[in-house]
């Protein structure tokens, strides 16, 4: 499908080359995901996976191609149009100790499982006194780029990161894409994980064997004692690009890839504030409301002296997705908006 | 199905259990006034047939999901009457923790997965059980409890077709009170046809007395060995009354929610009542024997209200990381 053929950064094809020139084994984000899945799969009987799709020759984007093949249809098969009915069913079977994983092909269609996902998935643990776990992951791709508009491309992560009970991923690169996935089959409680479609064919060293990245840890990706950007998931590698041309004209720039949104890694967002004094938070998402406000906000609570100017956030406008080549061009914040927002910092 | 064929076992657990919720509903519209209880109650009484008659089909290790109008149905399946009182009263030892309240028990020793208080939402959660148990082929079930309002979400068509494409075992058991809140089931629905909405997933419906625990029990014993033979779903709907208020402890008639006339027939088709007298004609049930199980049903009763007074409430707010 042309929409899927989304353009590699011409740097992620020379950094793919040089590691494999070092003998590293390097894969895709897509590929780190599969791998994952046949891991969990292989590793746990209790793990299932299910969606709309999954057993397609697509396979959600390569992600589970093969794997109904494999572990057949009673451990991956494809679901009725029914995401809230289905979302419960996977809360059910998670109540009745399976460890599902749910796959939706954009993350617009969970919006029609907020009541099994908020009223019951994210409640179940505390309302029932902490009797009952609900070890449930939904996967769900965020489908930028193509026209997708404003019903197939939206970054709603800050919808779910409002909620207590949800741990809320977003991995950045292959390898923590893999790690992370089998961190959220893992864990006892619902994940929302949530992959950009822009980093499918991003390329990392992946080990090739199961290791869990933990939920709630940031990680710095490029240490620099100017600006922090504090990232999420497409945008820590726009930041990458941003701070590459800035380190040319002396500015440096610590990047921190947030990786999970809830719980979130205050502490190490705070530790680099101390150390730089500025905060630039770029998020995929909205503005208002975002999880950039959110970050902004936890750092002036918490670290209000340590910050020499006033936080920035670089977001979407608060507009629905527009379909135009170049309406998106306009709508979508990059490398560009991250180096404006460090440059009125110095 | 004939009474007298019911084991006298049975019939004397079902009629128990009937009685139990019943003095235990009682006791709370007592108490109620009192707030000494700070939550919503909402009184099961009137439709006990139906939890006693299906509970009674279940096993211990069989999944149960049931809804805000939980206490029936966490009774029947055998939940703690000192847990049940101690959630209630917000404390630490109830069967939730303090964090529930009436409209949410659950007890996972006993297969009760919880209640949704979301109305429909508990149906999909019982789907899903019924998937769990068949990945897991120790041939247990899952039951449903919900009531005619659940019968408008989309969400029951969703989960009566995932059930049905997968013939997964689960009896979905619909609580036919005509009621949602004060709307009339004829307000919201064109056909009064619940046990028919299954069919065009090829569900096998079926509508029967939900005041007569003899005929629950019995199509509720065919639902569950169905289900636990792999033949698939079952929808029962049982037509019932709820005799007080939706939410709260006295009856509602005199605001005008519904007509007295309706609630004094319904009355009349008591359901303990109905089944008491089989019981009585049959020589099971003396007057002896009655007086000394409501005496004891009475003094557990109390037991446990007096032990979740004393215990000590649950007040402490510990947030997760990031919460």
């Amino acid at each position: 499908m042309p929409w899927s053929r989304i353009p590699v950064d011409p740097l992620e094809t020379d950094r793919a080359q040089r590691l494999r020139a070092e003998g590293r084994r390097t894969i895709t984000y897509r590929e780190a995901l599969r791998e994952a899945l046949e891991q969990a799969l292989d590793t746990d009987p209790r793990v299932f996976l299910c969606g709309e799709g999954v057993d397609d020759p697509g396979g959600i984007f390569g992600t589970t191609r093969g794997l109904q093949d494999r572990y057949g249809r009673e451990r991956v098969f494809d679901t009725p149009l029914s995401e809230n009915g289905i979302t419960g069913v996977a809360v059910g079977s998670a109540l009745a100790g399976r460890r599902p994983v749910l796959v939706h092909q954009r993350v617009d269609f969970m919006l029609l499982t907020m009541d099994q996902l908020v009223n019951h998935a994210a409640a179940w643990r505390r309302m029932f006194g902490g009797r009952l776990t609900v070890p449930l992951t939904i996967r769900a791709i965020i489908g930028r780029g193509w026209g997708s508009a404003a019903q197939h491309s939206q970054n709603l992560q800050a919808l779910f990161s409002h909620v207590p009970g949800l741990k809320v991923v977003m991995p950045a690169t292959a390898y923590d894409a893999k790690g992370l996935l089998l961190a959220a089959i893992a864990d006892p409680d619902p994940v929302v994980f949530l992959e950009h479609r822009w980093l499918y064919d991003t390329v990392d060293e992946v080990p090739a064997g199961a290791y869990l990245v933990p939920l709630g840890k940031a990680v710095v990706r490029r240490p620099g004692r100017s600006v922090t950007v504090a990232a999420i998931s497409h945008m820590a590698g726009e930041a990458e690009k941003a701070a590459r041309l800035l380190a040319e004209r002396g500015i440096e720039v610590e990047i921190i890839d947030l990786r999970t949104l809830r719980p979130l890694d205050l502490e190490t967002v705070l530790a680099s504030v101390e150390k730089t004094g500025r905060l630039v938070v770029a998020d995929t998402g909205w503005r208002t409301g975002g999880v950039a406000a959110e970050v902004v906000a936890a750092v002036t609570e918490r670290g209000f002296g340590l910050l020499r100017r006033a936080p920035v956030r670089v977001a979407c406008p608060d507009l629905p997705t527009p379909a135009g080549p170049e309406l998106e061009k306009a709508y979508y914040p990059g490398a560009a908006e991250i180096l404006r927002a460090v440059e009125g910092l110095r | 199905m004939n009474p007298t064929a019911i084991p006298d076992r049975v019939r004397l657990s079902i009629y128990r259990t009937m009685l139990l919720i019943r003095r235990v509903e009682e006791r709370l519209c007592a108490l109620y006034p009192d707030q000494e209880i700070k939550c919503p109650i909402h009184l099961y009484i009137g439709q006990e047939a139906v939890a006693a008659g299906v509970c009674a089909r279940l096993r211990k290790s069989d999944y149960l999901v049931s809804n805000h109008r939980s206490h029936g149905h966490y009774l029947a399946k055998g939940g703690g009457l000192r847990e049940f009182f101690a959630e209630l009263y917000g404390r630490r030892t109830g069967c939730s923790g303090g964090w529930g309240g009436s409209m949410h028990l659950a007890d996972p020793e006993l297969g009760l997965l919880g209640s949704s208080a979301i109305v429909a939402g508990g149906i999909p959660i019982a789907v899903g059980a019924a998937l769990a148990a068949r990945m897991e082929g120790r041939g247990r079930v899952a039951a449903v409890f919900f009531g005619d309002g659940a019968a408008d979400e989309g969400v029951f068509y969703e989960s009566l077709n995932f059930a049905a494409l997968r013939k997964l075992p689960v009896v979905f058991v619909c609580e036919n009170n005509f009621y949602a809140t004060n709307s009339r089931q004829s307000a919201r629905q064109p056909l009064d046809n619940i046990y028919r909405r299954g069919r065009i997933f090829g569900i096998p419906g079926f509508r029967l007395d939900g005041n007569d625990a003899a005929a629950v029990y019995a199509a509720a014993g065919r639902a569950v060995e169905r289900a636990r033979r792999g033949r698939g779903p079952t929808l029962l709907e049982c037509r019932t009354y709820r005799w007080k208020q939706h939410v709260g402890y006295q009856e509602d008639w005199e605001g005008g929610c519904r007509p007295a006339r309706e609630l004094s027939c319904w009355k009349k088709r008591c359901p303990l009542e109905r089944f008491g007298r089989r019981l009585r004609r049959s020589g099971l049930l003396t007057p002896a024997r009655e007086r000394a199980l409501t005496a004891e049903i009475d003094r557990r009763i109390e037991a446990a209200l007096a032990a979740a007074r004393r215990e000590p409430s649950a007040d402490t707010i510990e947030c997760d990381g990031g919460d």
